[in-house]
């Protein structure tokens, strides 16, 4: 009698376990498809046949390669492959000096000791207050009183603007920093290394995974930004970034002509982004955790 | 011989003749004392400062008070036959040199200070029969124990010219009249606090608006914040069951969802929810609704729609931030709530929630900050839209977007910049007053 009550009550138990289960699984499969839906949806949109913005149905009709041909070869009203070499040109200068001044701050500030470093830290955060679109203003018009706003100069002026304040972006390196043991600097300091042999050959390969990151999130981000470089450019269509040129396709003289090929275009950029998240994704979770820690 | 402190009044009291004339002759104590090519370069700073003052910077200063009154005017050429316009003043750009020289004569004080009291030093030193460092021996230090100022002075160069000046400049905007209201953009003049009564000022036009885009701010900014955290976490908290199978897929799913650029999904979500776009099409095909849902064009609807949104936006994040943390809740403490008798909610209030909260209050404040002058998901969903007849705020700006507005498309530079300014002091506020208190700013080095 009492076994049979036992494996009654465990039946119950695995059974209550198994919907329990079952009703997760199709929760996560829900949210799964919401949040899915608008990348699938963008992805069929840049294979669609039918032109315009808005049409009756929700899947498209027919299917064409021709928004993407249409991108990369008509370079008459939006030349996407000049953006797309003007982006790459910025994201390469942007990231070497980011990353250099990312790491540079964030090492100086977690193992080096100095007057200047806890009232640079109070800097950084106080300036970090004031809404980013403040200085963009401002920023416009010292590039332009340094003749960075006309024809090629502007790649310089926005190179500058991306790479400049990088310096204040230092916690979440500084994070991964602190949590480098400095008995391993001391040893090697012990041994006749100087800082900078520290920095550059003990700190920089152990601190892999955040350098990596570094080198990415600046990488990634004049591909992403498109309201400075619209600030910066106004209308010198032959230096858009490729931000700007998808904004431009959504606004209301070219949706119609240009809408499919907005799809396609977001498609091709987001493709690498995407990877390269993906690939970065966990030293951000392992750099956060450093971060918060403590 | 006393142990006297080096700094600049002990320099110029107890200095020598050469560290006293330093104090007119910067760099001179380092060119006596063989640091030959330090001293040539601060003294060359001088010289350089001295000549833009005669040149540029003078002149801009002495233009600051007024900034500028002369008008651009058009003049009959009679030997050339045209008309020719003779150069009136720029207020903006007299604004901005003005600015920029007050940098230039701080800067200056500076080294000045610098210099005084390594001269002394350097006095102090040779009167010790002490060794003097050489060139070799300070750029060895530079790459030693000096590294930080290697590593430290571009990257605080940058800040400087294009975060700190830019600030400085547009605060200053702030008291002035350059807005596109009376023609004030060519030429204009100091406003003392004008503007600032303006804006705070209720019963006015401005001021109703501010009082308004405030409010939503803050509304929009504790729910963007703690939604996104709470859902998040319980997202991760299901992803991370122990009986959940897939757990990479499903966290892929939705780390995709961000993994594309953010202006792009923000984008397409603007074009999808139109009245006639995808969703609404759908939802028709389906019979579900007759007439379009109002997603951007009615201001609670579109409210709405916009922290539904961020959700999407934000919940992937947060998974992904929390869920190494959440793993670092001791497994005790469930336990012997388990032992109690809690159920998961009350597993979920009284443990889990505690515990995240006081590990990430620093993470919490950055991202309520994040949101309060979050630009993206509203410029690019709705455009701070509707927006009501005679008003320059829309019924979804926010205080960045509004200044976004204020400053770009409208030109009333002044009343962006007291926007940008009102931001900063609430944000200041909030911040001090948790920030300070967390256990992770006390004890920085605490784990160090």
């Amino acid at each position: 009698m009492s076994t049979v009550k036992v494996t009654g009550k465990k039946n119950r138990q695995s059974t209550r376990k198994l919907t329990v289960n079952i009703l997760v699984h199709l929760f996560l499969a829900v949210l799964a498809v919401i949040w899915l839906l608008p990348i699938f949806w963008i992805v069929l949109t840049s294979f669609r046949a039918e032109p315009g913005a808005y049409t009756n149905t929700f899947l498209p009709q027919g299917y064409t390669l021709n928004n993407y041909v249409k991108l990369l070869t008509d370079r008459n009203v939006l030349n996407f492959p000049k953006m797309f070499g003007n982006t790459l040109i910025i994201a390469i200068c942007c990231c070497i000096f980011s990353t250099f001044f990312v790491l540079s701050v964030a090492y100086s500030l977690s193992r080096m000791r100095f007057a200047f470093r806890k009232p640079y830290m109070n800097l950084a955060m106080i300036l970090g207050l004031f809404p980013g679109f403040m200085t963009m203003v401002a920023q416009y018009f010292i590039l332009k009183a340094m003749g960075l706003t006309e024809g090629s100069a502007i790649r310089f002026g926005l190179i500058i603007v991306y790479s400049a304040c990088t310096g204040l972006g230092f916690q979440i390196a500084k994070g991964y920093f602190d949590t480098i043991p400095r008995s391993i600097d001391e040893a090697a300091i012990i041994d006749g290394a100087t800082q900078w042999q520290v920095f550059t050959r003990i700190t920089m390969p152990l601190a892999k995974p955040i350098v990596i990151y570094t080198v990415m999130t600046s990488f990634i981000a004049p591909w992403v930004d498109f309201i400075f470089a619209k600030v910066i450019c106004r209308a010198n269509a032959d230096q858009f970034t490729v931000a700007i040129g998808l904004w431009n396709m959504l606004q209301k003289e070219y949706i119609y002509q240009w809408y499919t090929c907005f799809a396609a275009g977001a498609v091709l950029i987001s493709i690498p982004i995407a990877a390269l998240f993906l690939y970065m994704q966990r030293f951000y979770v392992e750099g956060m955790g450093g971060a918060v820690k403590g | 011989m006393e142990n006297r402190q080096i700094n600049v009044r002990n320099a110029i009291r107890y200095g020598d003749l050469y560290t006293k004339l330093s104090a007119v002759v910067m760099g001179l104590g380092m060119i006596v004392r063989k640091q030959i090519v330090k001293g040539i370069a601060i003294l060359l700073c001088e010289i350089a400062f001295l000549f833009y003052m005669i040149n540029t910077g003078i002149a801009s200063l002495s233009l600051m008070p007024s900034l500028g009154d002369r008008v651009q005017e058009k003049v009959w050429n009679e030997a050339k036959q045209i008309y020719e316009y003779t150069a009136g003043d720029n207020s903006q750009q007299i604004l901005l040199a003005g600015v920029v020289t007050l940098f230039v004569i701080a800067a200056i004080i500076t080294l000045w200070i610098l210099q005084m009291r390594h001269a002394y030093k350097l006095q102090k030193m040779s009167e010790e029969g002490k060794h003097i460092p050489s060139m070799k021996e300070d750029i060895r230090a530079l790459f030693d124990k000096n590294l930080h100022i290697t590593l430290m002075s571009l990257p605080c160069l940058g800040i400087l010219i294009f975060n700190i000046v830019p600030l400085v400049y547009m605060i200053s905007m702030a008291f002035t009249t350059y807005s596109k209201e009376g023609e004030h953009l060519v030429l204009f003049d100091w406003d003392g606090l004008n503007q600032f009564g303006r804006v705070l000022n209720m019963n006015g036009n401005i001021g109703r608006q501010f009082w308004h885009v405030l409010g939503w701010t803050v509304v929009w900014a504790i729910f963007a914040t703690f939604l996104n955290y709470i859902l998040g976490m319980i997202l991760a908290m299901i992803i991370n069951r122990k009986d959940t199978k897939g757990k990479a897929f499903w966290r892929f799913c939705f780390v995709l969802s961000i993994a594309v650029p953010q202006f792009v999904t923000l984008m397409i979500m603007n074009i999808m929810l139109q009245p006639s776009g995808a969703v609404n099409v759908l939802l028709k095909n389906l019979g579900w609704i007759s007439s379009p849902l109002p997603f951007w064009t009615n201001a609670t609807w579109a409210r709405i729609t916009i922290i539904v949104i961020n959700l999407w936006v934000g919940i992937p994040y947060t998974m992904l931030q929390v869920t190494g943390i959440l793993q670092n809740i001791p497994a005790e403490l469930y336990e012997a709530a388990k032992m109690d008798g809690a159920g998961p909610v009350k597993i979920f209030f009284r443990i889990t929630l505690p515990y995240m909260l006081f590990v990430t209050t620093p993470y919490l404040i950055a991202s309520f900050v994040g949101n309060i002058n979050n630009f993206n998901v509203i410029y690019l969903l709705s455009g701070g839209g509707p927006t009501y007849v005679g008003d320059t705020a829309g019924q979804t700006d926010l205080l960045v977007t509004w200044l976004y507005k204020l400053t770009i498309d409208q030109q009333y530079y002044n009343l962006g910049a007291v926007i940008g300014i009102m931001t900063f002091v609430i944000l200041t506020v909030i911040t001090l007053i948790t920030y300070r208190n967390s256990s992770s700013y006390k004890n920085e080095e605490a784990f160090m």
